[in-house]
């Protein structure tokens, strides 16, 4: 499966989460690098997105579409900070 | 613009509807909500069906500036859930659920101080954003040096052709990869690691580099770049690709 950039996941954060992740830096929990989330790589079905960290490819975020609610996994992000708007 | 906007649903109205080349449609919405967006933004179509299932993609904005009408172009993929509808079916006066703008990471704006030059590489309908920026460097007197370098299959597979070969402020490179125009003095062919130096400004320059295009052009065209010796960091890629 190939990859899109973070940056194509903006609307599905704002919606879900609030969060800008185009403008939102994070720390890897895997390898411990910062990143701009709109780099890192994201992988995109029907049912949410996986986004993984574009230098050790650990698992960021997770976002699952059920019925009525949204799952959010975020344990692989150690911190984001997120510019004001 | 001078500050970034917060994304939010709007309900925008099609104004008109044209083809822009054999397999997309060029849309002009209405959306008087829209607080405007910076160029090379996206947003998100939402089409909702009869029984409540909804299906969301992307497109880039062609429009950029404090506007409320919105430009899209959309390429059809024949397989998809969406392109196909925006393709054929959406008629004038239709509504579409919209949000945006998104996207403050592969955008271009004139207050931004950095004047190195702006290398833009659009691969198929991936133009779109550049098209974006390329048309609001044409709206600054006096601002960076602006190339495009354009592959694409044939002369009718070019998207904004007319607006493109008048824009002044931006020199565009458009290589068919298979049928040049008729009297064309390059053949057709896809770009080579050679061909390709020759049609972006030299790393010792620094050029900001923004690549779109399906994930193979853009994966292609990264390592080229980083093998010319460009900053990973000054390139920013926005990759498409499957579902549409």
């Amino acid at each position: 499966m190939t990859h899109l950039d973070g940056n194509a996941l903006a609307g599905l954060f704002a919606d879900t989460l609030g969060i800008d992740i185009t403008a939102a830096i994070g720390r890897c929990g895997s390898c411990h690098r910062v990143i701009e989330l709109a780099r890192a790589h994201a992988f995109v079905t029907a049912i949410g997105a996986v986004l993984r960290c574009e230098h050790c490819q650990g698992v960021l975020a997770v976002i699952v579409h059920k019925p009525r609610e949204v799952l959010a996994n975020l344990s692989g992000l150690a911190h984001i900070v997120i510019a004001r708007l | 613009m001078t500050s970034p906007v917060r994304a939010s649903w709007h309900v925008g109205r099609v104004a008109s509807r044209r083809r822009e080349t054999t397999s997309a449609v060029r849309l002009e919405l209405d959306v008087p909500t829209w607080p405007g967006n910076p160029a090379g933004a996206h947003l998100d179509v939402r089409l909702t069906a009869p029984d409540g299932y909804q299906a969301t993609r992307s497109y880039s904005v062609a429009s950029s500036g404090p506007t409320t009408r919105v430009t899209l172009a959309v390429d059809e993929l024949p397989s998809g859930e969406v392109s196909p509808y925006l393709v054929h079916q959406l008629a004038d006066g239709d509504e579409l659920e919209v949000h945006g703008p998104l996207g403050h990471y592969f955008v271009w704006t004139p207050t931004e101080p950095d004047r190195s030059p702006v290398q833009l590489i659009a691969g198929g309908s991936g133009v779109v954003p550049l098209f974006a920026m390329a048309v609001a460097r044409e709206r600054e007197a006096d601002h960076a040096d602006f190339r495009l370098l354009y592959s694409v299959r044939t002369p009718e597979d070019v998207f904004f052709a007319e607006e493109l070969s008048a824009l002044s402020k931006t020199v565009v490179d458009v290589v068919h990869t298979r049928r040049s125009p008729t009297g064309s003095p390059r053949p057709p062919g896809r770009l080579t690691p050679e061909s390709f130096a020759e049609f972006v400004f030299p790393a010792t320059s620094t050029p900001r580099i923004f690549v779109c295009g399906p994930t193979p052009f853009v994966e292609t065209i990264a390592h080229w770049l980083l093998k010319l010796g460009h900053d990973p960091n000054r390139i920013r890629t926005e990759r498409f690709g499957g579902s549409g």
